[in-house]
């Protein structure tokens, strides 16, 4: 353990150390286009929120000179007496998370990277968007300060590249680069942006959808090769050839890398170490059907080490990792655990409303906008408010240390918080709120950010009016709030799962590892899935061997009860608590059963999409013209097997516009593994792929310029110059164009194989009896898409497979482990704690008209009759979302929102008609 | 424990709490956050990252 120089238990990251520390260091934070000091944060928001000492930059540590900061340190945090600790632990597992390295700066010098300033990674861009980035998030070439006009974005530097070593596509960039595009937009709608890409690789969920508003938005996408990027005279001159063989070249103001996702610098070290292997791009070795497991038992690997992805990948493999963690270390559970705790809970009723109010500037999020020292001043003196504040980021660890001592020291019991969104922040000032006595119910947000500083970013006086007015209704609502109580509701220790493909039964077996009693319900007649209809994958690995090995796991495991021949039909309960019928079926007779349980993981898969009608073309499906799949099964065939001597294989067929609206990830990979099994069978076969974007991301790219050596060949096509297909059985025709060739060419294969995508199988249904949203193309949708990406808005409820989204088996087993360790945290703790902001029913007042019962979403609020026998109702406290429809429907205004009642939101409406004098 | 404290390995840390054990969480640099404390925003939503 390296020191930091720093006592953490004293330093109150006031930064006053920074400001008089006399010598100057490059802001690694920044990517190197900043100046920091040798004792630093990296920013504001950091975790531990502690200042440090560079050891290498510092006076005192290099020279023996200086200590400065020692006497400018109010809290007497500095420390140089601190010295490297080596420590041993003892653990019962390791998961390896390093993330990944930068791809040398040698890789990056053909397009002019260090020779010329306004040449930068896509991370040093990202810096120069950021408000706490070297320019507070104005957007200026880094040679002249002046603001570029043209920008061109270089897609695969350092992916896809065996010139450095790095064959696999890092999967991430597309998206970055065209979320940076937009942000660049915003920031100046004039600014002119071309993206130079091989293939959109945008093929996660909901992706091409961003890509196509970034079309909307006038970024232009390329397709073609950057030869170079050469300095011309201000500007710098980027050489380009197109897929035809042409040439061209553009001037630019700022060429940005899109960097790819190198392995770890010290990945050979750690392996090492730690005693697993690489494979060869050093990147960890894994399994296809074990992929968080390294070739060292007890230590398992998650995030970009794994391989290259992206954040909501990442997060779901570390939950995975956490779940196959749990199951191996059981024995240890809740041991040397150390539970927070809260000061007992300040009583305000007796207390006059005493409210204090921050304003926050979000860094120049907002205060580049809104006038926060004015709206700061305009709460002075207003009803109830005792103190008033402002803060550059008030969701930084120093300043709830500020909130915290403001609430002591002026005996606040109402705080009203004007920064960004609650959705994101509530949570933090709620804690606290708590750790400082006060019920995290006596806490308002007004939003500034989103509802002034972003969206009036033109009109600077308007938005501080705006937050001035949000201000005070945000105070006179908190005149009025008051606390509620934390609920805790008692857990059934079991689970359900529905479906039992590998998905499911991953799932299952995940649970029952770490002790808990899963009941798995299938449709069909046999475990398996999808997955059933697979030979082999892209690697080369057998499914029918895994998949029985997996049904065979299960089967022997005593706390995993499957049955098939089954669907549920009713569900009632909640988070901890459900109640479901199952119906099985036996032959012709159907007999129910009640399972209790207390989470639910939805695995219920995805199917073939047939469409009849392909890119324009009516399909009528024959020997001849078949899916990737029939392929496949045909390919794998038992005794002797024939490749088709000629093949063409149409990608996007149905998909992504054609008739389904998305991308369904697998048939790019699809089409190259059965293409390649092709050339092992037949190498004189003829394989031609009509594709759109080749999205073998990942290691499939590796596949797929392995098939292009081995002859196969791939011809794009665009929407507006479609293949015809013609005829069928032996007289089949397609044309296409060649851009190659620049014409029309016709072809006679002999087969035709079709890139179908896959559709979520059941989704309408289950949706309406598990109360959870479905997304425009049936999917289930999530309760966050990055952090939150395997659980489902109602609470107690996961989901993992093709139901979430179409995918690879890797990333599906993958996804529903994770899915399995979040249900099981429930299990683990024996109970749930409830949102305190919910419904209550004014039982004098409530006529019993069961309006309420009938509109409840969640199910949440039931009729029940009282001890005089009149028809009441009742919220049941552990369901209630707080979505308030039973409250604002009630006709006699019997019922009340936690948080929200008439009186708080009346007194927000009045407060908006006053008017107060800035 | 969990080596790295980037974002896969500080869901894998609070996870692992979560479910009750005691984790050890190794970070080389002086923060927790990886590279994703230093991205602006996330595709495709421009959440902040902080």
């Amino acid at each position: 353990m390296r020191p930091r120089y720093i006592d953490a238990d004293k330093c109150t990251a006031c930064g006053l150390c920074t400001k008089y520390c006399p010598r100057h260091l490059v802001d690694q934070y920044n990517e190197g286009l900043a100046i920091t000091r040798p004792i630093h944060i990296d920013y504001p928001q950091a975790v531990p929120a502690t200042y440090f000492i560079d050891p290498e930059a510092c006076l005192y540590l290099k020279h023996g000179v200086c200590q400065i900061c020692v006497c400018t340190c109010q809290s007497k945090a500095i420390d140089f007496s601190q010295k490297p600790e080596e420590k041993e632990l003892s653990v019962g597992a390791v998961i390896v998370a390093p993330g990944f390295g930068r791809i040398p700066d040698e890789t990056l010098a053909k397009y002019s990277y260090g020779q010329h300033a306004d040449v930068v990674t896509s991370l040093e861009f990202e810096r120069l968007l950021c408000a706490s980035g070297p320019f507070e998030g104005e957007l200026k070439c880094l040679s002249d300060r002046r603001h570029p006009k043209r920008i061109a974005f270089i897609q695969c530097v350092g992916s896809r590249d065996l010139g450095c070593d790095n064959g696999y596509c890092s999967s991430v960039c597309c998206m970055y680069a065209i979320k940076e595009a937009m942000v660049a937009k915003e920031h100046d709608p004039s600014v002119d942006i071309t993206i130079y890409y091989m293939d959109m690789r945008t093929q996660g969920k909901g992706f091409d959808a961003a890509q196509k508003k970034a079309q909307a938005m006038g970024i232009k996408f390329v397709r073609a090769k950057v030869a170079d990027v050469m300095p011309w005279e201000k500007n710098l001159k980027l050489t380009f050839s197109t897929m035809d063989g042409s040439h061209g070249f553009e001037p630019y103001d700022m060429v940005v890398l899109s960097v790819g996702l190198d392995a770890p610098a010290d990945a050979r070290n750690l392996a090492r170490i730690a005693g697993f292997e690489l494979n060869n791009y050093d990147f960890c070795k894994t399994e296809t059907f074990a992929p968080l497991l390294t070739t060292k038992p007890g230590v398992f690997v998650a995030g970009a080490f794994q391989g290259p992805k992206d954040i909501p990948e990442s997060v779901t493999q570390s939950s995975a990792a956490a779940g196959l963690v749990s199951g191996l270390v059981m024995k240890d559970r809740g041991k040397a655990l150390v539970h927070k705790s809260y000061p007992e809970e300040k009583k305000i009723e007796d207390e006059e409303v005493r409210i204090g109010v921050f304003v926050c500037h979000c860094g120049i999020n907002i205060g580049s906008v809104v006038d926060v020292p004015s709206v700061e001043k305009y709460t002075d003196g207003m009803e109830g408010v005792v103190y008033h504040a402002q803060s550059l980021y008030s969701c930084s660890q120093d300043a709830q240390e500020v909130i915290k001592e403001k609430i002591r020291e002026h005996k606040l019991n109402r705080i009203v918080v004007a920064a960004c969104s609650p959705r994101t922040h509530e949570p933090l000032f709620q804690e606290t709120l708590k750790d400082a006595g006060l019920n995290r119910c006596l806490f308002e947000m007004v939003n500034i950010r989103d509802h002034c500083s972003w969206v009036h970013a033109n009109e600077p006086e308007a938005a501080t009016r705006k937050s001035m007015d949000l201000v005070r209704m945000g105070i006179a609502k908190a005149r009025h709030i008051q606390p509620l109580p934390e609920q805790t509701v008692p857990v059934t220790d079991k689970a359900l799962v529905l479906g039992a493909g590998v998905a499911g039964l991953t799932a299952a077996l995940t649970l029952a590892e770490q002790g808990f009693h899963t009941y798995v319900i299938e449709k069909e007649d046999k475990v398996g899935g999808h997955l059933q209809h697979l030979a082999y994958t892209l690697q080369g690995e057998k499914v029918s061997t895994v998949l029985s090995d997996l049904a065979d796991k299960v089967k022997k495991n005593k706390k995993i009860e499957v049955f098939t021949n089954s669907e549920l039909t009713a569900v009632s309960g909640f988070v901890g608590n459900f109640s479901s019928v199952v119906a099985n079926r036996k032959g012709k007779s159907t007999s129910e059963m009640t399972i209790d349980h207390g989470v639910i993981i939805v695995a219920t898969g995805g199917r073939e999409h047939r469409p009849e009608l392909v890119l324009g073309n009516q399909i009528k499906y024959s020997d001849a013209i078949v899916t990737q799949r029939e392929l496949e099964q045909r390919l794998a065939g038992k005794g002797k097997v024939k490749a088709p001597k000629s093949v063409v294989m149409v990608q996007c067929a149905g998909s992504r516009g054609d008739d389904l609206n998305y991308c369904s990830k697998v048939c790019c990979s699809h089409a190259v593994k059965n293409a390649l099994k092709i050339k092992e069978l037949d190498p004189a076969s003829q394989v031609v792929v009509l594709y759109r974007d080749m999205r073998t991301y990942g290691y499939a790219e590796d596949a797929y310029r392995e098939a292009r050596e081995k002859g196969v060949v791939f011809i794009p096509y665009s929407l507006d110059n479609k293949p015809v297909i013609k005829g069928s059985g032996k007289k089949m025709t397609v044309t296409f164009h060649d851009p190659i060739l620049r014409e029309e060419v016709s072809m006679n294969p002999e087969l035709i194989a079709l890139s179908v995508g896959i559709v979520p199988e059941g989704t309408e249904e289950l949706s309406k009896l598990l109360k959870i949203p479905v997304n425009e193309d049936k999917f289930y949708l999530e309760a966050h898409v990055k952090l939150r990406p395997v659980e489902l808005p109602v609470s107690g409820v996961y989901v993992c497979g093709l139901a979430h989204s179409p995918k690879p088996v890797d990333e599906i087993i993958v996804q529903a482990q994770a899915a399995a360790a979040k249900a099981s945290i429930p299990l683990v703790k024996g109970c749930v704690s409830v949102e305190p902001t919910v419904s209550s029913v004014d039982k004098e007042e409530c006529i019993g008209c069961g309006l309420c019962e009938s509109l409840c979403p969640y199910q949440a609020i039931r009729i029940v009759k009282d001890e005089n026998g009149k028809r009441k109702a009742e919220t049941i406290t552990a369901s209630c979302k707080g979505c308030g429809i039973c409250a604002s429907h009630c006709p006699v205004f019997a019922i009340s929102m936690g948080g929200f009642t008439d009186e708080q939101i009346t007194a927000q409406i009045t407060a908006f008609g006053e008017t107060k004098e800035a | 424990m969990v080596v790295g404290g980037g974002v896969a390995g500080v869901q894998a840390a609070l996870d692992l709490t979560e479910l009750g054990y005691y984790v050890y969480l190794v970070e080389k640099s002086a923060a927790v956050g990886g590279a994703m404390a230093q991205l602006d925003k996330t595709f495709p939503t421009n959440d902040c990252s902080l």
